[in-house]
């Protein structure tokens, strides 16, 4: 085999996990810490990116669009805590699933209203639109290895925000016992808004990088957050590192999947059998996975400790 | 009292009848809401237009379009089309984007007796098998456009094809028709999940190693921007570009915002294009253009059609629109000025019609558009036709 080409699509498969880490790091410590199953996490991931868009088109600069977004997006997602999510807590999961669906039919069509049904799209900064070298003879786009160091600098971030600092403490003390940490006198409702703006945060940046990419559409988030559960399933509820493993896992899977199964298919396949199963079992890959971990480790590969 | 109130207004009902005499009343069902709406929005800026052009009148009667909408679903569109022919009782069913919308719609148009007239889809088995005599496509069929592409890719002596396509109905149609014209290899091909995958890395690794002469592709929708878009950046602008139904004038604008240059010196195949020398075209998009600051679709410049069409028989039968029999005989001869150039129907009341190869420029005033090539295909008919008992 090619080792460039294995080399490259590895790359691939990393920067498509770094994006799934993205969205999944806040969906796993909302649903972890707050027992919230939050379907509209996809939506703010969309409403990210149409932030940024807007921004980007105004001030003619995406790392400025960038910088601004982030900030607007974390208040976002405070506000949506605040008014619509907080009153769901108490709720089951039922109820839960019920009212953030909701939320995903009134965001979208939101955005509709406000930026119309054709979507935005934004180019890319000169210095990041175009190829890098790297050794082995790898040509890999710029951009998407710009994507790949955010999402590390973002997960190197969290984890000293998590294992470090006395927010992440209390983060760790509520993903393991919420009841106690209120007893502790722990202003709970405060926390729990913060991780909410914080999980929203990074799903936004998750939309705002994609944007160049795919251009910010409506219902964008609905394709990738099904995605995001198996991710959060997979590396355990409530835990980063989880999260930031499997959907590494995730990412390279799929691309090696969609990169190397047809050809091996056509080993002991005809070529018309091959090139419809390759697609359709590619895309089972990661939920075969999935399930054989829900089957070996119900838990997830690295469950919070306690709770 | 409301007894009373109903059967006047039923009175005056009556004696206002007569007065629907004199007007004919079109159908139009298209899709007006969803992430498909610019689509249908585009085909009634169209529809309005010609309607202007022809003063409001076909004749002596009085035009009056009755637009729904078939919110991308092929049931709601079933159920649209239920209410024109019933409720409204127009005289003529015209529109539908749709292939599956369309299939559902029509018997129930065909089933009353009415004309259906489809203003873009072109589905195989209303082309071949369940062919209908009061069935017209003004457009074209499925097949036919990626035939061209295939012809095109053999003038251009390009011998070695990698193809990128949804795996779902319309993307295997598409592939399969390049395949049917193309007389080189495919060296590659890839159908990735629909409607879900919206990220191409993997495959443009691929189409790198694979070094073919050309990459072919099919993306409808919001997938086709994405999809240039990162091909772009792909670093694969020195492989050719060659699309079908994946460009047009709804998504160049947004490509052109986003600064997307590799787009420009792409090739596609279509029935159609803005630049097409003849008086009706410019008429229609210089009009079009200053109405609306862009350049109309070719969805556009098929529901422009259907109305001349309509007209044209309207005229052709002196205004008898409840003929059926003499409708269906004056639209079958197509007599009127389209904007594509003549063509004619063939026996299956499909076009018989050129194909062309279009190029995306920059038009003189820095506008993204696309620009005639030459002629792919001449007088081209289905090939579902010699299924059709008509």
């Amino acid at each position: 085999m090619d080792l460039t080409f294995f080399a490259e699509q590895l790359l691939n498969g990393v920067q498509l996990g770094i994006l799934l880490f993205l969205l999944a790091a806040g969906l796993t410590l909302v649903f972890g810490i707050m027992d919230l199953v939050n379907l509209a996490h996809g939506s703010i991931y969309m409403v990210g990116a149409f932030i940024a868009a807007t921004l980007t088109l105004w001030t003619d600069s995406f790392i400025i669009g960038l910088l601004l977004a982030l900030p607007l997006t974390l208040a976002f997602g405070m506000v949506l805590e605040i008014v619509a999510l907080r009153t769901l807590y108490a709720r089951g999961h039922m109820d839960q699933v019920l009212a953030t669906f909701g939320l995903i039919l009134f965001l979208n069509e939101l955005v509709r209203v406000i930026w119309g049904p054709a979507g935005l799209a934004i180019p890319l900064p000169a210095f990041l639109d175009g190829s890098i070298s790297l050794p082995l003879g790898i040509v890999y786009p710029t951009y998407r290895m710009f994507i790949i160091l955010i999402g590390i600098a973002v997960a190197v971030g969290l984890y000293w925000l998590v294992a470090k600092t006395r927010l992440g403490m209390l983060i760790r003390a509520g993903a393991s016992n919420r009841t106690m940490v209120g007893a502790l006198g722990v202003n709970v409702r405060l926390l729990f808004t913060a991780v909410f703006g914080l999980g929203a945060m990074l799903a936004g940046l998750g939309g705002m990088l994609i944007a160049p990419i795919n251009q910010a559409q409506i219902g964008m988030g609905e394709d990738i957050l099904i995605l995001a559960f198996v991710v959060i399933v997979i590396g355990g509820i409530g835990s980063i590192r989880g999260a930031f493993i499997a959907a590494l896992l995730a990412g390279v899977i799929d691309t090696m999947g969609r990169a190397f199964l047809d050809v091996a298919l056509l080993t002991f396949l005809q070529a018309n059998a091959a090139e419809t199963a390759g697609p359709a079992l590619s895309s089972m890959l990661i939920y075969i996975l999935m399930a054989a971990i829900l089957f070996f480790r119900p838990q997830g590969l690295f469950p919070p400790r306690g709770g | 009292m409301m007894k009373q109130l109903l059967g006047a207004t039923a009175a005056i009902a009556l004696m206002s009848s007569p007065a629907f005499a004199e007007s004919i009343k079109i159908g139009f069902v298209t899709t007006l809401t969803t992430g498909a709406a610019i689509i249908g929005v585009d085909q009634r800026k169209a529809v309005d237009l010609a309607v202007e052009h022809i003063g409001g009148k076909m004749g002596a009667l009085d035009v009056e379009i009755v637009y729904e909408d078939d919110e991308f679903n092929p049931q709601k569109g079933k159920q649209k089309t239920e209410k024109l022919v019933k409720a409204d009782d127009v005289d003529i069913v015209a529109g539908y984007i749709w292939s599956h919308v369309l299939l559902a719609s029509a018997p129930v148009v065909l089933n009353a007796d009415k004309i259906l007239i489809s203003a873009n889809a072109g589905p195989s088995p209303l082309a071949g098998k369940n062919c209908n005599a009061n069935f017209f496509n003004v457009s074209w069929q499925n097949d036919q456009t990626p035939m061209a592409l295939g012809e095109v890719l053999n003038q251009r002596g390009i011998d070695s094809l990698y193809v990128i396509a949804p795996n779902y109905a319309a993307g295997k149609d598409m592939v399969a028709g390049v395949e049917r014209t193309f007389k080189g290899n495919v060296v590659g091909k890839d159908m990735t999940t629909w409607p879900t995958q919206i990220d191409w890395s993997a495959e443009f690794t691929k189409v790198k190693a694979a070094k073919p002469g050309a990459v072919f592709t099919f993306y409808p929708g919001k997938h086709g921007p994405a999809f240039l878009k990162q091909y772009a950046q792909a670093g694969l602008s020195d492989v050719p570009l060659y699309s079908v139904y994946t460009l047009d004038s709804l998504s160049l604008p947004r490509l052109q915002q986003a600064k997307m240059d590799g787009v420009l010196g792409t090739t596609m195949t279509q029935f159609w294009s803005p630049d097409i020398d003849n008086a009706q075209n410019k008429r229609f998009v210089d009009d079009f253009k200053a109405k609306h600051g862009s350049y109309p679709s070719f969805y556009a410049a098929q529901a422009y059609d259907s109305i001349f069409l309509i007209k044209s028989a309207v005229e052709a039968t002196g205004g008898k629109v409840g003929d059926i029999d003499a409708m269906r005989a004056a639209l079958k001869k197509a007599d009127f000025a389209s904007v594509r150039g003549d063509f004619r129907f063939g026996n299956n009341h499909f076009p018989i019609q050129n194909f062309y190869s279009r190029e995306v420029v920059a038009d003189a005033d820095g506008k993204w558009t696309t620009k005639l090539s030459g002629v792919a295909l001449k007088d081209h008919q289905d090939v579902y036709a010699k299924d059709c008992k008509m």
